[in-house]
């Protein structure tokens, strides 16, 4: 039952993860006054790559065909270490806060190395943002999850993602309202920009000189496009299910049900994002260090508010 | 009532960052406004010992003149000014932000060793009191628009405030009074002086005004 218990979470989340990005295209679409693609589209559109042959340009050379793989396999790791509700995550240690920070980085550096050694310029312009990006969306995270862990050690939790989100609970709330509220936004802007969604960037864009994140996956084709829209699906889930550990605390005693109701918070996020998608323009791109910039300052006030 | 006391505190403080992070000079003074209805709110949760009539004149003058008399007065100057935005401060924005994070961490020490002596309302209080003052001072010193160095002073002059009604509950009326009289007249003469470098100079750029000669 243990084992059940352990794996059920990466499971999920495996078969779940596309779901999400079906129900931004849903949310959207009916802001758009459009009924939109069916919630199974992204689940059609990774069976339609993955029967796909792959088509390598020869200027190219392992690092390219690499990068789809490790950024799945670093994503797949991830989210090893993540709980859902109650559910633990399937392997947990002290500090794996970092290791995930650290994997999600790892996903993104060969991203941004595929991008480069297609040598194309537009394809290099987007690796160079995606990496300012990045860099700015990672301290962010790690101070968010260390407010996130100090507001939860305080209830007796240990230093690892498994003991830090499921001893978040109502009780957190009362006891570090205003701290888990910035860190929550702290969060929100991390997954945003991590995502590659609106204000940061915008996933529908099809201008090379916009693209962040769409541009570095140009000359990707069947089953690596197929890996890097899974991923990208996963990675929405990995911190989305962050977000909702903080944000819908609901601990009941059935990990399974807290688990349920996580699920249902994971589809309002992506509602949220569909919602913010359909009713922000994005940033200008130089406005864009300053929303992160902005989300880790939430976070470091958040952490010295505990930490006092 | 020491919760919500935190949470107006908290807001402070964001609404300290978000000035530090702001270029648009409208959204600046309508932040200041914000922040100066948090102080208005502030006596209400923290002073709950306090006479009510103390508690409605602080609260209510400092909401109705720094929530609507201060923007709207320094809105009037910023409608005269041509300028709608900071476009190139002495510090950056996003180095503004961390500056600002550096101020809240000397903010949050300083006020580690300051005990108060008798019952603060919450251990918040003097450094959100710190912060807003570093942070008003750092506006005056950063920015070179005349108008964002008025809200720099005008958040300088919030911080005193905070440390007033939470740190020091027996002030006499009289003197917070008087000196929310003395931040209106100046705020009042800095507008009158906005609009008067904007037409004699065309505009409010005060690091231009250092190379004057007579």
């Amino acid at each position: 039952m243990e084992i059940l218990e352990r794996l059920a979470h990466t499971v999920l989340a495996a078969l779940l993860a596309p779901l999400l990005l079906g129900v931004i295209a849903r949310t959207k679409a009916a802001f758009a006054g459009r009924r939109g693609p069916p919630l199974v589209q992204p689940y059609r559109d990774l069976r339609r790559l993955l029967g796909k042959g792959a088509v390598y340009s020869t200027t190219t050379s392992w690092v390219f065909r690499a990068g789809p793989t490790v950024g799945l396999a670093a994503i797949v790791t991830a989210l090893l270490f993540v709980p859902l509700g109650t559910l633990p995550a399937a392997f947990a240690f002290p500090g794996d806060l970092v290791a995930v920070a650290g994997l999600l980085g790892l996903a993104r550096l060969f991203s941004g190395r595929a991008a480069l050694d297609t040598g194309s310029s537009f394809e290099g312009m987007g690796a160079s943002r995606e990496a300012q990006i990045g860099a700015l969306a990672e301290p962010a995270l790690l101070l968010a999850l260390a407010a996130a862990a100090s507001a939860a050690a305080r209830g007796g939790g240990d230093w690892s993602l498994s003991g830090i989100l499921p001893a978040l609970s109502g009780a957190s709330w009362i006891a570090h309202g205003p701290t888990l509220a910035m860190v929550t936004f702290a969060l929100l802007g991390v997954f945003l920009a991590e995502n590659a969604r609106v204000p940061v960037d915008d996933p529908a864009t099809h201008l090379e000189l916009t693209m962040v994140h769409e541009v570095m996956v140009l000359d990707h084709g069947g089953p690596d496009l197929a890996f890097i829209l899974y991923g990208a699906a996963l990675k929405l889930w990995v911190l989305g299910s962050v977000i909702v550990a903080i944000t819908v605390p609901v601990r009941t005693g059935s990990a399974w049900v807290n688990a349920a109701v996580a699920a249902g918070g994971m589809v309002l996020v992506a509602v949220f994002v569909g919602i913010v998608e359909s009713s922000m323009a994005r940033l200008r791109l130089i406005r864009v260090p300053q929303f992160l910039v902005g989300a880790a300052v939430l976070a470091v006030v958040a952490l010295a508010l505990v930490l006092r | 009532m020491t919760s919500l006391t935190d949470l107006l505190l908290v807001l402070l403080v964001l609404t300290g960052f978000r000035l530090l992070g702001l270029s648009r000079l409208g959204a600046s003074i309508r932040t200041a406004g914000m922040q100066g209805v948090l102080l208005g709110l502030l006596p209400l949760v923290a002073g709950e010992s306090w006479p009510p009539l103390r508690m409605g004149l602080l609260a209510g003058g400092s909401m109705v003149l720094k929530g609507l008399v201060f923007p709207w007065l320094l809105f009037r100057a910023l409608r005269e000014a041509e300028v709608r935005r900071e476009i190139e401060p002495f510090v950056g924005f996003n180095l503004s932000l961390l500056a600002g994070t550096l101020c809240l961490g000397a903010s949050l020490w300083l006020g580690g060793g300051l005990p108060l002596p008798g019952s603060a309302p919450s251990s918040l209080a003097v450094p959100a009191a710190l912060f807003t003052i570093f942070c008003g001072l750092f506006l005056i010193v950063a920015r070179k628009n005349a108008l964002n160095q008025v809200v720099g002073y005008l958040v300088l002059e919030n911080g005193i405030y905070v440390f007033g009604v939470t740190a020091v509950p027996h002030q006499p009326l009289l003197v917070e009074l008087g000196v929310l009289l003395d931040v209106f007249v100046a705020v009042f003469v800095m507008g009158i002086t906005v609009f008067h470098i904007q037409r004699a100079f065309d505009h409010i750029d005060t690091d231009q005004l250092s190379s004057l000669k007579d």
